[in-house]
Order: structure tokens, then C-alpha cells, then sequence
């Protein structure tokens, strides 16, 4: 069998840590070989490896068979490796075109020669039917199309190896299926795909292969089309995972939150991004905002946790209007709030866990005796959350969350947030780039919450935890709620014209 | 686990020190290398008086904590700051309203008497509060940088101080403020008894004893309270912390104002040493203001490390004025001093050099024994 890629044995430790222990990785020719692991599992280790940027201490990688070095991103891309990453390296206010050319320009006499590189490029996108304009600006055109725009500028280098670093994570689900056709067509025409993921249902859908890494080691690989999504799961979170979330009926109590006629504005257009919404959740139940992203939900969340100011309307959170309160009184009110950027506003990353793990609770006299901070106190609590939720980390308490994993990051948060007792649970995308063993213990948080009898007001934007985890579904399009639906009762396509627009339901307050 | 902890937290701190003194080593050797270059002959000579200059006599060891002192404030102005995450960059001015209000005080309010030094301390210590605040203001609630807005303070600060004293404290003999009243100076606390070579006294006084309990304040409000704890997450990320419900356009304008306080009260310990020295008349920007900068790097915006760093710097000055007795020019001195101060100032740079080299060989050491 031939193969493009060989990774034999690759060992790389970090100080506290092996993020890679003795990990082979054998990508055939013209397949789709998926990568799949938890978050920090060691994936985006080995393919830092791959591209040079880390030097492994042990193992050997081989390239059709001839054993090579890899020193940098540069001898990676000789060796025909591109990679489409994450989040995405464009210039805003470049065209496709330049995009493309960017650091590969022809030029004649120090002049650029755009035409053929543009004749070039058009060849390139219809040969793998990908429907870029070159001439359009990156700003105006959709993030689905952006990634093309990456995918092109692999193909523009000739590159035989491509690798996709989760890249379903910024797509909405029909742009996922479109992704997913593109793939078939370039292994059809002899390109090989490393295809970084933790989504079983896309692994199913276009992977030949699968590797599965578990905390830095080798687990195996398997053939995709013999495996289910369970074993799978399985191999990935080395346990039975339940894919079905499983919730007794809701027992709703009385009324915690209650919105009455809230209006958000943007400053900057002067449009009402949430216009005259009214809802309200009660004691024991998940209410989720179902919508496509960029439909009001951020401004909604942003209103009632007190960090940008209503128009209008109120906001009556245990039989107070606290919309005129400033956060912190709403948080000693009962809010608590998981935000949907956890880099930006969930956690002050360059401070240790132990100080994140306190952020909302420093001041409390739990935490403080006239204005000094109690550490042995913050540290006792954070050893705590840290067992309670198994909080993984480097070095326990004092490592700086920047440092952590994603998903580890996220735990932190809820811990944090869950563990202040709140009245009402505002969780913005809670699972947000997860894997499944995170999202299944996520879930059963919230789920667990709701059975405390706290309310809980759900931000998704994935159809599945819509209707998985909720108990009742708003749906949000153009900052107005336009359905107040029962999951059970409901489908996928109804929510969906729900979402788009094209269809409106009872207004329910 | 315990022990591994230990051994992360002595990495921190002990490539922090090294870091520090590898970067004193070379700026010293680059110090060196241009003395050999513009006088080959006596740059071992030059040099050796560089190096124990500061230390050559108990009045040396006087004078350097004299001038330690003001560097000390603006210092730990700037490490304050910094640590916040804003640049002080307007210390000079904060330092001269200091002293400005410090002596005013010290001239016109007699009626203090002995007790008037803390009066003028205190009324520096607003004045350069208020000029701290400023910028604060606008960088908390108009989102303008406090660079542009310091720099802009700086040159306010030095033409007012220039205009008001001309108008209410000036010696037109000397185109100089007035004298102090002695009991505006800040007692000498004997340390004008211990540090003097012969019958010959240093400036040295009680400053500097007030310039290390300040930065011993500092350091508790920044590392053990709940308002650091809130300055901090406000400067490494300003939305977590309005997240969290940290009033953070307040956070911002305390930060300016205690740095403020700081180099004001800098400017105050400098005019009331006794000395002799007056603010003069002339349209130059404190100079203490800036050394405040290198002294923070120095320091790695630890407080305590500022006492050092410092203590360090001014050495090296004390220890430059001696090199006049060799024939360099003034100019030379003044290069290599500056040379020796900035490369000093790459600390930071060494620190993670030193951390990576650290870091790599336990990783190994820990690989294998595993």
C-alpha cells in the first residue's frame, strides 16, 4: 500500500505533559483519513509536528516512503502539506484573487501578473466545483466561502496533503454539506485529506479511515465504513458515551425570568437588533433561543446580563426589573451567565485557574476579609471544582487558563458559574467547539440544573442540542421571536423555517 | 503533585532574578566596550569606578539612596501601571506637580512647623493623583490612549509648574523655586549620620525609608487584595472583568491615579530632601519621570524588584560622577550610564531565554524518568 504521509512513533513532551506518546499516523493516498480525538488529545500537537512548528522528540515521518525533516511551515509546504486552519489567515480587504497570490505572486520586472494567476485560479475552482469569484472581497463574501478561499489557495500551491483543521466548527449545516462534497471531489482527482474532527456524523460521512488519539496516546486505527458512531465514541472517550441525552419530564415551578418589550439597539446602525421581545422561564426547565447566528441572540444575552443597555423593556428576574442594575447586582441577584466568547469574556486567561475559578466570587466575604484576599480559601475551592468537575490541567490550580484546553476552559466556566447557586443558568453555546465526551457531560449539567429546579435559558445554534436538551424552543430571526414551540412536537424542518424566516408562529409572551 | 508545584513556582521566580542580572552583565559589557573604544587607556579605570563608584565611602552609599529615592516612585508608578495593563508614560509630569504643590507647601504654609513635610508629601501626592487621573478619565470613558494623553500631561505639567512658580515660589537669583521651610524637609531620621565619609554628609534622609514602605503598599494592594485582583483582570482583559461585574472604567482611572500618587510623591521626596535642590525654571521635562520606565523593566513591574532596580540605577549614576576624574568626556559618561540602564531594561527579553532553557531541561530530565 502506498502512502503519502507516514508519522511512525512520534513523541513530543511538553513540561508537565506528553502531548504526544508514541503515535503513528499513516495517511494513504487519495483517502479522507480523519484524526478524531477529545480536545487536547494531542491533534493539533501532531499536525504542529507535521508542519514543522514542533520538533518531536522521537519518531520518524516519511513522505512516499523517503524519510524527510521537517524543520518549518516552509519545508512543509515543499513537501506539498497545506493546511486550511481553524480560523481562517485572510485579508478582509484583499479580493479572493489577492488572497490567493498572497506570498506566491508572479511577477514580471517587479510588476504583478494578475491574469494568469487569475486564469489559473477560475481553472482550479471549476476543476473541484468550487464557485469562488476571484474578484470579491473577502469581507462581503460568506464565512463557507471564505474557506474555499483557503482550500483554492492550497490547490493554487499544488499541495498534494491537505489537512483540515476542524472546519466544520464555523459552518452552518448546509454549508457542511456542501464541504463535504468539495473533499470527495479533490480525493477523487488524487489529493490525500487529513481531516482534524470530533464529530462522528461528518467522520461517517466522507472518511475512509479514522485515527483515533485519546490523551496523547495511539488508540488505533479504524476502517469507517465497518465502525459505528458508538464504538467510535468509544474508542475516542475510552467509555460507553450515551449519543441520546436522557431527561425525566420538566416539574415548572414558578416564574424566575420574565421579559417584557426588550429592545436592544445598535448603536452603530441604529437598527433594532432585538426588537420588542417577551419571554419568560420558569423554575425546572431549559428554555432554548434557537436561530441562525447573527439573528439578535448576542445583543439579547448582552441586554439581560447587564453588558450593553436596552432601549427599552424590562427585564424581571425573581419579581425585580433589574434592567437598569449593573451586572454585578444581577449577578448577586441570582444571573449567572455563560458566555458564548470564553476567551473574551468567560475567563481573564493570562490569570491562574484558581483565580478564574473566583472571578465572580472574589469579593464575596467567603473570599475576602477587608479587602485582602483569602488565598488559602480560593485555593481550597479551587482544588474543589477542579475534582468536582474534573477540571484538567497541567499544573492543578496555579496553571494559567491560557494554557488549557478548550474544552477544559469551558468546564472551568460552567463549574464556576453552576457552582455560584445561581436562580437562572444563562448559557450562551455552552458546547461550542466540544467534543462529545464534554458536550455529553455539559448536557447533563444543564439537565441536572433544570432537575434542581433552577431555570435555564439556552443559547444554540445546533439544531441537535435544540431539540435534545430543551424544554421548550423560541425561535429568534431578526432580533424578534417569531415561535414558542415544544421540541417534542416539533421537527428539524419546521424549526428550520422557523429560523429562515419563511414562517411565524403564535407569538406566545 | 505538591512537589511539582514548588519546582513550576521556582522556575518563575528564580529565571525572574537571573533574568534580571544576565541582563545587568551584558548591558555592563557593552557599557565597557564603548569606553575601550573612546578611551582605551583608562576604560579598565573608568569602568572600575562605574562598577564600585556607588559604594567607594559611606557618603556614596548616601547619595545613592538619595537618588534611588525619586527613581524608586516613578518606578513603581510605571510598574503599577503597567501591571494594570496601561503605560504610564506621564510620570514626569505627575512628578513635577508633585513637587511643585510639595513646595509650595513648604514655602508659604509655615504654620505647620515641624509637621509641615507631611502636609507637602500629602498635598504631592493628590497633585499628582489629580495629573494621574486624568488621562485615566479619558482612557476609561473616551477609550483615547493614555500614551498620547500622558506625553500631553507631561508638557501641561512642566509649563504650568514653570508659569506658577515664576508667579508664587520664585528665587529670581537663581531662576529657581524658594528655599523650603526646614520643617517642610523630610527628616533626616539620622541617615545623615550614618552615611557620611569624614565630616562630609550625604543627602541621604528619611525619603527612601518612605519610598520602600510605598513600595511595600503597592506590592499588598496588587498581589494580596480584592481591588488588585479587579485592577488586574482590567488590565489583561477589560471585558472579562465588566463580565464579572468589576466597575472597569473605574478600575482604569484608580490605576492612573494611585500611579500618579506615586511619581508625585516622587517629586516631593526629591525637592524635600534638604539637599538644596530647586525645580528650575527651564523647559525640560523631568528626567525622573522617564528613568522611572527602565527602573519597572528592571524590575519586571515587581514593586519590590523596583526597590533594587532602583537602588541599582542610582548606584550606577553615583558611580558615573566619579568617573570625571578621568579624562571621558561628560557626554561619554553620560552614554555608557544610559547604555548599562537599557540594556538592563531587556530583562524581560532574558527571562524567557532563561525559562525555555529551564523548562527544557527538567521536561527531559522528567521525560526519561518516567
Amino acid at each position: 500500500m502506498e502512502y503519502a504521509i507516514e508519522m511512525i512513533g512520534i513523541t513530543k513532551r511538553f513540561p508537565g505533559i506528553i502531548a504526544n506518546d508514541n503515535i503513528t499516523l499513516k495517511l494513504k493516498k487519495g483517502e479522507i483519513h480523519a484524526l478524531l480525538g477529545e480536545n487536547g488529545a494531542g491533534k493539533s500537537t501532531l499536525m504542529s509536528v507535521l508542519f514543522g512548528l514542533y520538533q518531536p522528540e522521537e519518531g520518524t515521518i516519511r513522505k512516499d516512503g523517503k524519510q524527510v525533516k521537517i524543520h518549518g511551515p516552509n519545508d512543509a509546504t515543499k513537501l506539498g502539506i497545506g493546511m486550511v486552519h481553524q480560523h481562517f489567515k485572510l485579508v478582509h480587504n484583499f479580493t479572493v484573487l489577492e488572497n490567493i497570490i498572497l506570498g506566491d505572486e508572479t511577477t514580471a520586472g517587479g510588476f504583478l501578473q494578475m491574469a494568469g494567476a487569475k486564469a489559473r485560479v477560475v481553472k482550479l475552482s471549476k476543476k473541484y466545483k468550487l464557485d469562488v469569484d476571484p474578484d470579491a472581497y473577502i469581507q462581503d463574501i460568506t464565512v463557507g466561502m471564505q474557506q474555499r478561499v483557503e482550500i483554492l489557495k492550497m490547490l493554487y500551491r499544488n499541495n498534494e496533503i491537505l489537512i483540515f483543521d476542524e472546519p466544520t466548527a464555523v459552518l452552518t449545516p448546509l454549508e457542511i454539506e456542501e464541504l463535504m462534497k468539495i473533499m470527495k471531489n479533490l480525493v477523487a482527482e488524487g489529493k490525500s485529506i487529513l481531516f482534524i474532527t470530533h464529530k462522528l456524523n461528518e467522520i461517517k460521512a466522507v472518511a475512509d479511515s479514522c485515527t483515533v488519539l485519546r490523551k496523547g496516546k495511539y488508540i488505533g486505527t479504524v476502517d469507517v465504513a465497518s465502525s459505528t458512531k458508538e464504538s467510535l465514541s468509544e474508542m475516542m472517550v475510552g467509555r460507553k458515551v450515551s449519543l441520546q441525552v436522557k431527561k425525566a419530564p420538566a416539574r415548572v415551578g414558578k416564574t424566575v425570568l420574565e421579559v417584557k418589550n426588550l429592545t436592544v439597539k445598535n448603536k452603530i446602525s441604529g437598527k433594532n437588533v432585538v426588537n420588542d421581545v417577551n419571554f419568560n422561564v420558569r423554575e425546572g426547565e431549559i428554555v432554548c433561543i434557537a436561530g441562525i447566528e447573527g439573528n439578535g441572540q448576542s445583543e439579547l444575552v448582552y441586554a439581560l446580563t447587564g453588558l450593553i443597555k436596552q432601549e427599552s423593556g424590562e427585564i424581571i428576574l425573581d419579581g425585580n426589573n433589574v434592567a437598569n442594575e449593573s451586572i454585578r447586582k444581577r449577578g448577586m441577584a441570582g444571573m449567572a451567565h455563560i458566555p458564548e466568547d470564553r476567551h473574551k469574556h468567560g475567563l481573564v486567561l493570562d490569570y491562574s485557574l484558581a483565580y478564574n475559578l473566583v472571578l465572580q466570587t472574589y469579593f464575596t466575604d467567603k473570599f475576602q476579609k477587608n479587602g485582602f484576599l483569602k488565598f488559602n480559601e480560593i485555593n481550597k475551592y479551587a482544588d474543589k471544582l477542579i475534582k468536582q468537575y474534573d477540571i484538567r490541567s497541567g499544573q492543578g490550580k496555579v496553571t494559567k487558563t491560557r494554557a488549557m484546553s478548550g474544552g477544559n476552559q469551558q468546564k472551568a466556566i460552567i463549574a464556576r458559574e453552576i457552582d455560584r447557586n445561581p436562580k437562572l443558568l444563562i448559557a450562551v453555546q455552552p458546547t461550542r467547539g466540544l467534543d462529545v465526551g464534554a458536550i455529553e457531560n455539559i448536557h447533563a449539567q444543564l439537565i441536572a440544573e433544570r432537575n434542581k429546579g433552577k431555570a435555564i435559558l439556552l443559547i444554540s445554534l445546533e439544531l441537535d442540542e435544540v431539540l435534545s436538551v430543551s424544554d421548550r424552543v423560541l425561535v429568534i430571526c431578526e432580533g424578534e421571536i417569531v415561535a414558542n414551540v415544544d421540541p417534542v412536537k416539533t421537527s428539524y424542518q419546521e424549526i428550520g423555517l422557523y429560523m429562515a424566516g419563511s414562517k411565524r408562529g403564535d407569538k406566545i409572551g | 503533585m505538591g512537589k511539582k508545584f514548588q519546582g513550576i513556582f521556582n522556575v518563575e521566580k528564580s529565571s525572574s532574578i537571573l533574568s534580571s542580572l544576565a541582563a545587568i552583565v551584558v548591558g555592563l559589557f557593552v557599557g565597557f566596550l564603548v569606553l575601550l573604544v573612546s578611551s582605551p587607556g583608562e576604560a579598565f579605570g573608568g569602568f572600575g569606578t562605574i562598577l564600585i563608584g556607588g559604594a567607594a565611602g559611606m557618603r556614596a552609599v548616601g547619595q545613592t539612596l538619595y537618588v534611588a529615592t525619586p527613581i524608586i516612585m516613578t518606578g513603581l508608578s510605571v510598574a503599577f501601571a503597567n501591571k494594570t495593563g496601561l503605560f504610564n508614560i506621564g510620570a514626569s509630569g505627575q512628578f513635577i506637580v508633585g513637587a511643585y504643590v510639595a513646595i509650595v507647601i513648604g514655602v508659604k504654609c509655615t504654620f505647620f512647623g515641624s509637621f509641615a513635610w507631611i502636609f507637602a508629601l500629602l498635598g504631592a501626592i493628590l497633585a499628582g493623583a489629580l495629573w494621574g487621573a486624568l488621562p485615566g478619565i479619558l482612557k476609561a470613558f473616551r477609550n483615547v490612549n493614555e500614551v498620547i494623553s500622558c506625553i500631553m500631561m507631561n508638557y501641561i505639567g512642566m509649563y504650568l509648574v514653570n508659569y506658577l512658580v515664576k508667579e508664587t515660589v520664585f528665587n529670581s537669583l537663581t531662576n529657581q523655586s524658594q528655599r523650603v521651610a526646614a520643617g517642610a524637609n523630610v527628616p533626616k531620621m539620622g541617615f545623615d549620620l550614618i552615611f557620611k565619609t569624614g565630616s562630609r554628609a550625604s543627602s541621604a534622609n528619611g525619603g527612601i525609608l518612605i519610598a520602600i514602605a510605598a513600595a511595600v503598599i503597592i506590592y499588598l494592594i496588587i498581589e494580596k487584595t480584592k481591588f488588585g485582583y479587579e485592577l488586574k483582570a482590567c488590565g489583561l482583559n477589560r471585558h472579562a472583568a465588566k463580565y464579572a461585574g468589576v466597575n472597569e472604567k473605574f478600575s482604569i482611572v484608580m490605576s492612573m491615579v494611585i500611579a500618579g500618587a506615586m511619581s508625585g510623591l516622587g517629586g516631593a521626596l526629591l525637592y524635600l530632601a534638604g539637599s538644596g535642590t530647586a525645580i528650575s525654571v527651564v523647559d525640560v521635562l523631568a528626567p525622573e519621570g522617564f528613568n522611572g520606565i527602565p527602573v519597572a523593566l528592571l524590575a519586571l513591574n515587581n514593586p519590590i524588584g523596583v526597590i533594587f532596580a532602583g537602588i541599582f540605577i542610582a548606584y550606577l549614576s553615583v558611580g558615573g560622577l566619579g568617573m570625571q576624574m578621568y579624562s571621558f568626556a561628560p557626554q561619554v559618561i553620560e552614554i555608557v550610564v544610559a547604555i548599562i540602564i537599557y540594556f538592563s531594561a531587556f530583562a524581560l527579553v532574558f527571562k524567557g531565554v532563561i525559562q525555555n532553557f529551564i523548562k527544557g531541561r527538567k521536561a527531559k530530565a522528567g521525560g526519561e524518568s518516567k
